[in-house]
């Protein structure tokens, strides 16, 4: 055969390797070297999906022709020299970012068959940059939930299986569909949203790389509200860098979002490599809660051991209103959720259910298009905002935010750098729990470690750093100063390179 | 505090969610749960402390107060379940 060597070459660097396996920055060298093309890069992944999204259920929807043909501008403009900063780059999006014409839901019901003519802010800067849209990603119904179970597209398996066991675990929530995908190499980044922790525990739950930022850093226009006052969109990557260089593109300053603060967006991969000699740590007390996994502590305490070892000093800190983050949490988010939900009313988009007049339509309409954990938090929001009870509850919460704020504040000011916290209370759970489905408090304790920073608006990272007795991925938490994700990228990249890189067997 | 069957069913209607005796019989116990749990707020200490307004101490952005979108009216409605002319139809409101 008369091949060109190049392509003779190609086709041997293919069947070499995986190109699903590669990460961003990897892929992004072998793009830019042109060792691959963008449109093999999303062919494999387009193959891994088609494979894996029957037993995984990580997508609602794959959008190949959109995929294809984002794929094919981003070889011609690698062709001309004029690449983005994740040019040919394949990503999930969770289906809460609006994304034209494309399947945007929430994953409920009441959007049934919606579409919007308008794309988000945060996707449409991933697209500036070149990236190439997979599909929409599985979550818990408008972000409500911590195990991906309350989605109207059914739970998501986690890629993660306990050693020697076929049972199916969560992958977290809200953001499940975002971190399965990434743990199980069906797109090289997802796009997520964290309002109580539904970034970092996800990321936990499934070995890979989480980030919050602080509360304004990604404009919120054009994601779908669920409590405006938490609401924060963030990458779940492979690795540390990944989530940098994605955390860069998604990152922006947006007339549009009054929200958005008015700082340039640093080049966060240059924080992946740096040394933290000299850095102060903080640990704070509060976070040893009772009846918390033996693990969950030896975690912590190797952690501690591994910022040490990289020349950082460690300190006793402590948070005195913790416990009072996730009670304040559930006034907060379902009051905030059930002004934003009042939207969904049968008339400008999604589901209608006919009634006998308005109201009618609009009980029914809701009743009919609302899963249970949706309703549950809207019915509580009502309840607390309603006449008579608003200062007891919602002044009373947001009251004992601001001393949540202030301990954060006061460590901070005593010269703290970054706190070092588990990441969540266990490893990944079963679907269908029945000791979690009886008692929605005990789900909600998921968060208990996360929610205090979105009560705060502290940036926060979920880095995987080891596995439990039953071979589950376990996370660790760091969390910065206002605007300082770099002290977060460079600290969790000491405890990435401390602990390794995890994957799962592959047996779906 | 707890809530009595009436009042979820009140909170139901005034949420626009329309509710079985079964579910409300259900809700109201749930509902207990979480309002039981958020209780011990009641036990801090606020006095003097403001309540949050705003995570990132920032003044409001203003804009310039001109038209700088419109014009889409079939964007607008693309969505709708039931539309005419550019219009959302629902059912009679006034008799």
């Amino acid at each position: 055969m008369d091949e060109p060597p190049a392509l003779r070459d190609r086709e041997k660097i293919r069947t070499m390797t995986d190109l699903t396996r590669l990460t961003i920055a990897e892929a992004r060298e072998k793009l830019g070297a042109k060792e691959i093309t963008a449109v093999e890069l999303t062919e494999a992944y387009l193959s891994a999906i088609d494979a894996a999204n029957g037993a995984l259920n990580a997508y609602v929807t794959v959008t190949p022709e959109k995929a294809r043909d984002m794929a094919k501008a981003s070889d011609a403009r690698i062709a001309e020299g004029k690449a983005g900063a994740l040019e040919g780059i394949p990503l999930g999006i969770k289906d809460l970012f609006g994304t034209r014409d494309v399947h945007t839901q929430a994953c409920s019901h009441i959007l049934d068959g919606f579409k919007p003519k308008y794309e988000s802010t945060v996707t449409q800067n991933l697209w500036n940059d070149g990236a190439v849209m997979l599909g929409k990603l599985n979550m818990d119904e408008f972000a409500m939930g911590s195990s991906n179970e309350t989605s109207y597209y059914g739970a998501v398996k986690n890629p993660w299986r306990a050693n020697g066991s076929n049972f199916d675990l969560v992958p977290g929530g809200s953001s499940g569909g975002s971190a399965a995908a990434v743990a199980a190499f069906l797109c090289a980044g997802a796009t997520a949203t964290d309002t109580g922790g539904s970034i970092r525990q996800p990321a936990a739950f499934t070995g890979t790389v989480g980030i919050k930022p602080t509360y304004g850093r990604c404009s919120r226009w054009g994601v779908v509200a669920f409590a405006s006052s938490l609401d924060q969109a963030g990458p779940i990557a492979r690795d540390v860098r990944d989530a940098a260089i994605l955390l860069k593109s998604m990152a922006s300053v947006d007339a549009k979002d009054t929200t958005s603060v008015d700082l340039p967006v640093p080049d966060y991969e240059k924080a992946v490599g740096q040394s933290i000699k000299g850095m102060k740590i903080g640990i704070p007390r509060e976070y040893r809660v009772d009846g918390m996994p033996e693990e969950i502590e030896a975690l912590w305490q190797q952690g501690i051991a591994w910022l040490k070892e990289a020349g950082a000093e460690i300190v006793d800190i402590s948070l005195p209103h913790t416990k009072y983050a996730l009670p304040a949490y559930y006034i907060v988010a379902p009051a905030e959720a059930s002004s934003n939900l009042a939207r969904y009313d049968g008339v400008r988009y999604g589901l209608r259910v006919d009634g006998k007049d308005i109201v009618d339509m609009y009980e029914k309409t809701r009743a009919a298009g609302f899963g249970k954990e949706v309703k549950r938090r809207i019915m509580i929001g009502t309840y607390v905002l309603s006449a008579g009870y608003y200062d007891a509850y919602y002044l009373q919460a947001q009251k004992v935010r601001t001393l949540i704020k202030r301990d954060f504040e006061l460590a901070f000011d005593a010269g703290v750098d970054a706190i070092l916290t588990p990441a969540t209370p266990s490893s990944a759970f079963g679907i269908a729990d029945e000791d979690l489905a009886s008692d929605p408090v005990k789900m909600y304790l998921n968060d208990i470690f996360t929610v205090t920073v979105n009560m705060a608006g502290l940036p926060g990272i979920a880095v995987p750093a080891g596995l439990d007795h039953k071979g589950l991925p376990l996370g660790l938490q760091l969390i910065g100063k206002p605007f300082e994700e770099e002290t977060l990228f460079k600290t969790a990249h000491v405890i990435e390179k401390a602990a390794g890189r995890f994957s799962p067997q592959k047996w779906w | 505090m707890s809530v009595d069957l009436a009042t979820v069913k009140r909170v139901a209607h005034l949420a626009r969610i329309a509710v079985s005796e079964e579910e409300a019989q259900r809700m109201m116990g749930e509902l207990n749960g979480i309002l039981g749990f958020v209780e011990q707020l009641g036990e801090v200490d606020v006095s003097g402390v403001e309540p949050m307004t705003s995570v990132m101490p920032m003044a409001m952005k203003e804009r310039d107060d001109v038209v700088t979108d419109g014009s889409k009216a079939d964007d607008v409605v693309a969505n709708a379940p039931v539309s005419d002319r550019n219009f959302f139809l629902v059912p009679k409101v006034v008799e």
